[in-house]
């Protein structure tokens, strides 16, 4: 019932991830998804990724109004990095926790850094490996960019694969990795799929 | 004399250029260390330290004893002094600075007037007109009726001659000491449990902070040296993301530091000690939202920073180059404020930056297909060259390979990728025409 309310409001509410809960992505195009979601939250923001990963985020390509509000954290280890991911969701002033843990979650660091989130009122998104899960995300995208025929359009691919609280779906969109706004490409394929899409 | 004909004189000076910061620390060292003698001493010049001992010599035995104890001890010291004690302040100047000794009470002018006029602490120019006039002496000068010696010589001479000889006022004005931001607790019984410590370091933390408000100072570290009864110290110690004065919150750093505290047989004194400080200016506390969302945030960064380092928690600011290592800092959010970020337009930028990984069987420019990371990729279409130059003045090693042609490739799979190209290491290696297939890299990823 509730998920149906969220669809009449728009279409790019769809994606809006819900608050205070842990969420996950996985997929070639994860670290879109997130920079779309961090767009999409006023307010400080967080990014954890273990000092190890090569791959940082460039100042000059992330969307407007997101580099300032970003804040990195790089810790060595597992633990001080699960560590970080909790203590993150606990502070209230943080809108959104991105982080990138490097192995697969247990049932019950899933479900502690849940309570975190309740407790810290925060958002957090793991971008995970594939089939890195937790059972005890709220939701699980699965992000691909994908190619296009048209010159200057970037479309992606996001999967809905796990919800707990509604359906799962899948989407093609036209999203530039600069605004807030995206451009749905195929409402009607949407449509028509079965309902059980994936898993 | 000149150093040129000190040389010549003796050519195996050795020499040294003046520290001035440090001989400056090392007086300021030897006032507080003359606090002994005198409780108002005040450094005099950048040579000399001035002590009001009224009231003090009889602890000593009397004035010469002083003195002796004063010059043995500086002795012992290493330190080369002369020292003198006189009735006021400008004859104990000019007798310090000439000999040195011991003036008697109500003999000013007799002790002192043996001395040259320039010991009255009178410019160049007055002293040189005194000397042309045949006024070497200050006994010369006492004679002499004031209003016509003000008038030649100005009122300088005569207020430095009243104050040498007591007729002025002339008290030693000793700088305030620099504020030291510890406070320490000494127990009657020892202590080994941690909610006991924690109560201990909440009263300490309480004057600390309330030292650092009198004195408008915030802390961005602080120490808490916990002593054993076996004489054995632990210590714990924080940093803060910014300037901070708030008890309680400070408190929270230092519970996981002293939960690994070992006690043994008890803690029996704990001192606390703020070794950095940064000025604070009074602010608002408790007020609208926005500054308890900011106290929370450095609240966060501080125990995040405690834990993993504070070089780990980066912040991400612009820079002023166009390399794309280089475009933007990741400078500690601790000791840096976020920079409103210029937006520029031009060629777009990817959203991930790595370290260039090398490509393989890539064929033509740009690569209809290569490979990277073990995938397979086929260009569905490339835009470019954008060609970026090395900066010359900068010698960093990933760019020796010359200039880079950078290419947004999007694949036919998917991924939109940052690649380049670097023509110029491939002529260096082939002859001006390149043979081989050119050197490609990922550099990045597009949204």
């Amino acid at each position: 019932m509730r998920s149906d309310l969220r669809m009449q409001t728009g279409p790019t509410d769809l994606f809006d991830l819900r608050p205070r809960r842990v969420h996950e992505a996985e997929g070639r195009g994860r670290r879109a998804f997130a920079l779309f979601q961090a767009e999409r939250h006023p307010g400080p923001l967080v990014w954890i990724l273990p000092a190890y990963v090569p791959e940082l985020p460039m100042l000059r390509g992330l969307p407007r109004g997101v580099g300032e509000r970003l804040h990195l954290f790089r810790p060595v280890g597992e633990t001080d990095l699960l560590w970080c991911i909790e203590e993150a969701l606990r502070a209230a002033p943080v809108s959104l926790v991105i982080a990138e843990p490097e192995k697969p979650m247990s049932l019950t660091a899933g479900r502690r850094l849940q309570l975190a989130a309740e407790a810290g009122r925060t958002t957090g998104l793991m971008l995970i490996r594939e089939g890195a899960g937790s059972n005890a995300t709220e939701t699980r995208w699965k992000c691909e960019p994908v190619a296009s025929t048209a010159a200057d359009s970037t479309l992606h691919q996001w999967d809905l694969n796990k919800n707990k609280k509604g359906t799962s779906g899948s989407w093609v969109l036209n999203w530039n990795g600069a605004s807030a706004a995206v451009h749905m490409v195929s409402e009607a394929r949407q449509r028509h799929e079965p309902a059980g899409t994936a898993r | 004399m000149a150093l040129a004909d000190a040389r010549a004189i003796c050519p195996d000076l050795a020499t040294r250029p003046a520290d001035l910061a440090r001989e400056a620390a090392a007086l300021a060292s030897l006032r507080r260390w003359a606090g002994r003698y005198a409780p108002m001493v005040a450094t005099d010049g950048v040579d000399g330290l001035m002590a009001d001992i009224s009231g003090v010599p009889h602890l000593f035995g009397g004035e010469a004893d002083l003195r002796d104890d004063l010059q043995a001890r500086l002795e012992r010291a290493g330190l080369h002094a002369t020292s003198a004690i006189a009735g006021t302040r400008g004859a104990a100047h000019a007798l310090a600075r000439h000999g040195g000794g011991i003036v008697a009470d109500g003999q000013l002018a007799e002790g002192i007037g043996h001395l040259p006029v320039t010991a009255l602490r009178v410019d160049h120019d007055t002293a040189e007109a005194l000397a042309r006039v045949g006024l070497a002496r200050i006994a010369d000068l006492t004679h002499l009726p004031r209003a016509p010696l003000a008038r030649r010589f100005g009122s300088g001479l005569v207020l430095r001659l009243d104050q040498a000889l007591g007729a002025q006022a002339e008290p030693v004005a000793a700088e305030p000491d620099a504020p030291q931001f510890g406070v320490r607790m000494t127990l009657p019984e020892p202590i080994g449990l941690q909610s006991d410590v924690m109560a201990g370091l909440a009263r300490l933390l309480e004057r600390l902070c309330a030292k650092l408000a009198r004195h408008r100072m915030g802390a961005r570290r602080v120490r808490l040296e916990l002593r054993r009864v076996d004489r054995g110290t632990a210590q714990v110690e924080i940093g803060l993301a910014r300037p901070m004065r708030d008890p309680a919150r400070i408190a929270v750093l230092f519970a996981k530091g002293v939960d690994e505290v070992e006690s043994g047989f008890g803690i029996d004194a704990l001192r606390l000690t703020a070794p950095v400080t940064e000025t604070l200016a009074p602010e608002q506390i408790g007020g609208g939202p926005t500054i308890r969302h900011e106290d929370a945030l450095a609240d966060l960064l501080s125990s995040v920073g405690n834990r993993i380092g504070f070089d780990r928690v980066l912040r991400l600011l612009p820079a002023t180059s166009l390399i794309p290592e280089r475009s933007f800092l990741l400078a500690p959010a601790a000791w840096s404020t976020p920079e409103p970020i210029p937006h520029r337009a031009g060629v777009a930028r990817p959203i991930i930056l790595f370290s260039p990984e090398p490509v393989t069987a890539a064929s033509g420019t740009p690569p209809a297909r290569f490979r990277w990371r073990r995938m397979r990729f086929t260009t569905l279409r490339a835009t470019g060259p954008e060609r970026i130059t090395p900066e010359w003045w900068f010698d960093d090693p990933a760019w020796r390979s010359g200039l880079r042609d950078y290419w947004r490739v999007e694949t036919q799979e998917g991924p939109r990728l940052w690649l380049f190209v670097t023509p110029q290491s491939q002529g260096a290696q082939d002859g001006p025409a390149p043979v081989g297939p050119l050197n490609w890299y990922v550099q990045g990823e597009f949204a």
